[in-house]
Parts: C-alpha cells; structure tokens; sequence
C-alpha cells in the first residue's frame, strides 16, 4: 500500500458503516444510446446549450447534489458504419459544465474523462479550473478504456491491455491527486509534482490553487473487482449500477469490506446508483406511461439492430414481432464498436441462451430487446407516494446514498421528480430541504481530504 | 476627421480577471458592454491562470454579442479533444466562438505530459497537422446530418456522416499520429470556427489554413509597417490582428507611473486615452483588429469603455455590434458548407 493509503488510515472514521438517513439525487445526462427518447413531439435537441441548461437548473431546483455529463470518444458503430437509431453527438463534457457553472449556483457538476486518452497534467489541470471557476463544485468520475477502435481517435492510438488499465488508470490518479495537493498554503507556492512510471512521466509545477471544496470529487464506475477495489482505494462516491434493493444493500456490504480493507472508513465511500424513474400520479398511470417510454426507446428497427450487433450480420429479414433468428451468428465475439458494455460477448452461445430465454417466456424480437435493455433493475415505476415510501427504505438502512437519475426525455425528463418526488421526499424527511453549503463535497457530506504528507516532492515509481 | 470604408474590430485580452466565477462574469460583461468585438483568454502556463477554454466557455452563457476566443495549444494536446472542445464552446456561446491556435515553445510544457521538446519549424507543423483534425472533424457531421425520421427510426442519416482519416503527411517531425473521426459532437453552428494563429506560425501553417493572423512588433511605431508586411504575406483572404499593450492615465495616475510590466513581446501603448483614440483610429486603417492587453484589466476596461471606444466608433472606425451574430460574421466571413458534403463547391485542399 502506498503512503498516501497509509496517512488516510490515521485518519480513518469508524470500522462501523452508520446510515445518513438521507438520500440525495444526481442526474446523469447520458446524451446518447436508446434509454432517451427522441420520437417524441416534445424531445427536445441533445446539443443546444438550452437543453442542459433547462435540466441543470431544474435538477438545482429540486436541490440536485450533481449533473453529471457522460463521455465517449469514438461514435458508436453498428455493422461497420456509425449507428444511426439512437440519440448519438454531444459536447464535451468540460465545456459543457464550465458553461453551466455560470448560469447554476450549488449544483455539483461532474465530467466523465477517460484516462487512457488524457495526460494526468493536463486533465488535472483542466478539472481544476472547473472547480475553480465553478467555485468548488467539480468533479470527476473516473473512467478507462483499453480498445485500440476508441485509440484510434488519439495520437497515442490503442496502447493497453486490458488487464492494466486500473494499474494504470490507478498511477494516473494519485499522479492528479498531488497535482491538486501541491500547493503548500491556499496561495502557493505551489511544489514541482514528479512522477515516473512505466505509464507516464509527468514534470509538472501546477498552476492552481485548492478550491473551495480542496480539489474535484472523485466518482468511479467500475464494477469489477478490481474496479470495486480502485473506488475503495481512490474514489469519494461509486457510480454503482446495483439500484435494487437486495442488491444495493449486499453492494453496499461489500463495498464496506472494501473500504475498511484500502485502510478507509466504513463511511468514506458514498454510493450513487444509476436509475431511471416513470412516475404518475397513480401506479395505473405509471404502468401505462411505462408502456409508452418503452416502446419509444425501443422501436422495431432498434430492435433488430440489437439483435444484429451480437449477431454480427444483417437480419431486417426478421419481424420485430416474431420469434428470435433461427440462423446464428457470424461472429465469434461481439465487437467494442456499439459501447463497452457489448464488448466480448460469445456470440453463439449467447444467441442459444437468448433463443431458449425468448421462447420460454413467449417473447418477441421487440419485448425480447425491451427486457434486455429496458434497465428493469434500475427503473423505478409508480405512484410518487409509492416511489417516496420506496425509497425511504433505502434511506433508513442505508443501501444507497442517493440515485443518479438518467431522464429518459430532455429537457424536460426531470420536471416530474422535481414538482412531485422531491416533495414527497422531504416529507418524510429523507430527502435535503436546502443545500447544504455552497460545494459539491459539502452537498454530499464528505470530508475535506487530507493533504498526502510529502510525496508530492518524492519521485514515485507506479 | 478620417473616414473608415472597412471599419475595424477590437478584442481584448481578459487574463488579468484570473479564475473566479465572479470576476470573469465582470470582465466580460465589462468587456462586452465597453463594446469589444471578442475577448481572448490566454493560456500559456503561468501561476493562477485556469483553463482558457473553460474561461471563454464559462462566458458563453452570460454574453450575447462577444466572441469568445480562447489559446489552445496544439503541440502537446491531443487534436480530437481540442476540436470537440471547440465545437462545445461553440455551441454554449451560440456560434461566437474561435481559436487563437499555438505552439507551446517551453520545454515545461513537454515535460508535463513526459514528451519531449518541440522546437523551430516543427512547432508550425504540429499547429498545421492539429488545425486539419478539427477543420476535417467539424466537417465530419453534414449539417442536416441528425434528421429524426421516426417513419424509419432513424436519428441521424449515416451518409452525412463521415470519417475525418486524417493522417500526418511524409517527413512530419516527431511521431506521426493519424485520427479517424467522425467527431462526437454534430457540426459547431458556424460550420467551422474562425481559427487565428501568431504570424510567427505562419509558413508551417499553411495560410488558406487561417483566418486571422496575430501581429507583433518592438513599438508602436513599427506595429502598422509590420500589419502590411504581413498582410502582403497572407493576402486579402486572411484578416490581420494587431497586438497592443496598452497602458492609460487611470484613476488620477499617469500611465508611466503606474508600474505597467509588459514583457517587451508587444508594441506597448503608454498614455492618455485620447492619445491611444488616435492611435488605434490609424492603426485600424492598415489592421482589420487590433487585440488589446490592458495593464490592469479592470482599471484600463473602465478607461476603454469610457473614453475609446466610444469616440473610435464616433469615427466610423468600429464594425457594428451584433447581438447573437457569430465570430465568423465578425471577420466577415460566409458559413461554409462542409467538405464532405455532396455537391459541396469547397474546392479540394480548401482548409477553410
């Protein structure tokens, strides 16, 4: 373990995870994929300024701790050409949030960057400027790529293994982090950061002061175990994707166990799972607008376009409304091309289970790719009262932090959780009434981090 | 008094508001209603100073009029994100974005992303080859590229979409990179964003790659002989930006005695307001704008907005301001098709 881990334990909170009682709202604009309805008369554009604005400032309204901005560096691609069904092109996320910051006010505003196509001196830099013009609402959530198809975008094209990019991502991290912590006093001077490593060389004297929250937060979405371990080691918040009951509360163990392990306390971690929700005034109303959302985000044609990315070949021959394809796949493995998330699938034996799956439950092509996209864990459908009550219970015992809510409608997918859910939250005292300071890391109740001894003069070899 | 058959513009330099949310909203603002065409943000590495881009885009909102032009080095970034930033910024400022393209000469910069030093002519090569990727990635969505066909459930139509296949040419120094492209953001609203680039860049950036030229000289004296200089260099096609330090009597103090610590980079102007009138109502005879760098930013605005302005567009010398017109209106420029687009007159090799 490294210094910096060891200088955190002295400091550590109590081995005893104790529940905030509270929940707290982020929203994530994805900006792209099938989960955002563009059929619709009322979908507005996924680019102009206006579109983030009207939903950063509706989700600061409904007391939001954070926007958060996703990021993908190479466009989708489906049979070789780039994928045309869904909602695809958005902004870079820095630029995006340094512009809201000047028409929000508490808001949390939180990039997705990549490590494996940036330098930890530049993008330390530039997510300290964030914080700083923002005043201290910056953060990060950390991820990685290894895929030479993304690479091939960048001048350093696709240069890791798979197996190394949280080593990696990992030296990239603590390399930031004594960026950050390198001013001596909030007014410098600030000492030369050092770092030589089989993954970088950095000679950097950084530029920046501490903001008012110390440096950006840190979110991280890996859910592996190495992924698990490098947010109990590096991250203030994981970006989980366990929003079920039973799930976030054994998630929750788990990352306990791993916090306390990377000499952390039990509290030092928070979770934010990634949700969706379908609201009405009553469950019969939320079931039927559940309905309508979901034969938005998946229509026939995207329903076979699924089918043909794990296929790996054309099938517009097949009905939308008939069984799964008899004929298998051409490929052996599903490509990166339409996301991580499709990445290295057996094409063959996964279309063998799919068939069985389909033709057990009695499904089509279209209700088939519904279920396995709709994000049915991640999707909370109901009354407001209902949903409130619902998430009551994870406030109580703790599962989850707060939910990171991806609208399925922009700009206006967040008016109903703000005008009602918010308010019925507050109403049973689970949900904030105010901000409670005027940073990212005040709204989430995290500590101020302890500046790491004197390493940020010391060579470090990763 | 001097008639202006092509009037000029004024940008000026708004380092000196640092990196609060609340300054830079008072610099621009300042800026702005002082009647500047375009406000700069440097971003050579120096104690305190932020992120250019993220200044200029924190300005995108709360302006109307303003170009946003912030420094980007193209040495030691990676060209995709440097032209989505820039598509960004012009989205959050609705088209009044652009890009002062450099080439980072320090040593530091290298050695902060652990590469090793550019230097002499390859710093125009670098800027040449990072300046193609972001012209060829903006041009890489058609503009009517995202139709939202529900009838065949297509967002975008794919043919108006198309790779950038960049590749840096034969005897490129250093390592040589390609980019595929297309970009993740659909075409910036100008169609492609004003780039202006250091004369001293000129040559390795090839100048049907440029649409202003920044302007330097020892003195003042010289500054305008060496905007024609230059102009007959680049020709017509190419707008030429002259670069002023500017000092004036403020606040009950003379110019000299106000300890103004210019480098010696630029010509610097030292003086009365209505000396610096004059001035500059001369030089945008020969110079299509001239970027000014205050001593103190706010004190000199006040000044500027007070006193020079207003009198220079008394003379007819200032173009008029348009509110929610675009950067490329500014220089006068016509919004281009893309390259790739069918039937697009662009003629092959066009940069622009």
């Amino acid at each position: 373990m490294t210094q910096h881990a060891r200088a955190k334990s002295e400091v550590a909170t109590p081995d005893q995870f104790t529940p905030s009682g509270q929940i707290q709202f982020g929203v994530f604009f994805q900006g792209v994929n099938s989960g955002t309805i563009w059929k619709a008369p009322e979908s507005g554009s996924q680019t102009d300024f206006e579109s983030f604005r009207r939903i950063a400032q509706t989700a600061e309204r409904g007391l939001f701790a954070a926007f958060f901005l996703g990021e993908g560096l190479r466009l989708r691609e489906h049979l070789g050409r780039p994928h045309a069904l869904d909602v695809v092109g958005r902004p870079d996320a820095q630029t995006m949030l340094a512009a809201l910051a000047s028409v929000t006010k508490n808001i949390g505003l939180v990039a997705t960057q990549n490590t494996t196509y940036n330098d930890p001196a530049d993008l330390a830099h530039r997510l300290a400027s964030l914080d700083l013009v923002s005043g201290g609402r910056a953060a990060w959530n950390i991820v990685t790529t290894d895929n030479a198809w993304t690479g091939a975008n960048f001048r350093r094209g696709g240069y890791l293994d798979h197996a190394d990019r949280y080593k990696h991502a990992e030296a990239f991290v603590e390399t930031a982090k004594r960026i950050w912590d390198s001013w001596e006093t909030p007014d410098g001077p600030a000492r030369r950061v050092l770092h030589e490593g089989r993954h970088y060389t950095v000679d950097v004297t950084p530029r920046l002061p501490r903001s008012a929250q110390y440096r950006p937060v840190l979110f991280q979405a890996g859910d592996s175990p190495e992924g698990r371990n490098f947010a109990a080691r590096q991250a203030d918040v994981i970006f989980s994707a366990h929003p079920k009951f039973e799930d976030a509360v054994e998630f929750r163990k788990d990352l306990v166990e791993r916090s306390l392990a990377a000499g952390r306390g039990a509290n030092a971690v928070q979770i934010m799972p990634a949700s969706e929700f379908i609201l009405a005034p009553t469950a019969a109303e939320a079931a039927e607008k559940k309905e309508w959302v979901r034969s938005l985000q998946i229509g026939p044609q995207q329903a076979i376009a699924y089918l043909e990315q794990f296929w790996g070949r054309e099938l517009s021959a097949y009905a939308p409304d008939g069984p799964l394809p008899e004929i298998d796949p051409v490929v052996e493995e599903t490509s990166e091309t339409r996301g991580s998330g499709f990445h290295g699938a057996k094409a063959r034996q996964l279309a063998d289970q799919w068939r069985a799956e389909a033709k057990d439950k009695g499904l089509s092509i279209r209700q088939f790719v519904t279920s396995k996209t709709a994000r049915i864990d991640a999707t909370f459908t109901g009354s407001y009262t209902a949903v409130a009550d619902q998430l009551a219970e994870y406030a109580r015992v703790g599962a989850v932090d707060g939910f990171n809510i991806s609208p399925w409608l922009v700009p206006t997918g967040l008016d109903d959780i703000v005008n009602h859910l918010v308010p019925e939250l507050q109403e049973r005292g689970v949900y904030p009434t105010e901000y409670r300071g005027t940073t990212l890391r005040g709204h989430l109740g995290l500590e101020t981090p302890v500046r790491s001894a004197d390493e940020a003069v010391a060579a470090v070899r990763a | 008094m001097s008639t202006f058959e092509d009037p000029g513009f004024l940008a000026i330099e708004l380092d000196g508001a640092g990196w609060d949310g609340a300054d830079l909203t008072r610099a621009v603002l300042a800026a702005e209603s002082a009647g500047f065409h375009a406000a700069t943000f440097t971003d050579a590495p120096a104690p305190g100073r932020a992120n250019a881009l993220q200044r200029a885009a924190f300005a995108g909102p709360i302006s109307r009029t303003i170009a946003l032009v912030p420094e980007i080095d193209t040495v030691y970034t990676e060209p995709f994100h440097v032209s989505t930033q820039l598509a960004s910024l012009d989205y959050v400022s609705g088209g009044r974005a652009g890009w002062i393209a450099t080439a980072a000469e320090a040593p530091e910069a290298a050695a902060a992303v652990g590469r090793s030093s550019v230097t002499g002519a390859a710093l125009g090569q670098e800027a040449a080859a990072s300046i193609e990727v972001s012209r060829r990635l903006w041009d890489s969505w058609e503009d009517d590229a995202v139709i939202r066909d529900v009838a065949t459930g297509r967002y975008i139509d794919v043919d108006k979409l198309h790779y950038a296949d960049f590749q840096t040419p034969a005897g490129f120094p250093g390592a040589g990179y390609s980019v595929k492209g297309p970009s993740i953001i659909p075409r910036p609203l100008q169609g492609q964003l004003p780039v202006l680039a250091p004369a001293s860049l000129i040559g390795g950036i090839p100048v049907d790659a440029l649409d202003a030229v920044l302007v330097s000289a020892p003195t003042p004296e010289l500054l305008a002989a060496e905007v024609r200089d230059v102009r007959a260099r680049v020709g017509a096609g190419v707008a030429v930006v002259a670069e002023l330090d500017v000092v004036l009597d403020a606040r009950g103090q003379a110019a000299a005695a106000r300890g103004a610590s210019f480098d010696g980079s630029r010509a610097a102007f030292a003086g009365s307001a209505p000396g610096l009138t004059d001035f500059l109502a001369d030089l945008l005879k020969e110079a299509d704008g001239v970027r000014l760098h205050p001593a103190s930013l706010f004190v000199d605005l006040e000044e500027l907005g007070r006193l020079v302005l207003p009198e220079l567009r008394r003379r007819g010398a200032l173009r008029p301001l348009v509110q929610d017109g675009t950067f490329r209106g500014l220089l006068g420029l016509d919004r281009p098709a893309s390259r790739y687009a069918t039937g697009a007159a662009a003629p092959a090799g066009a940069g622009k």
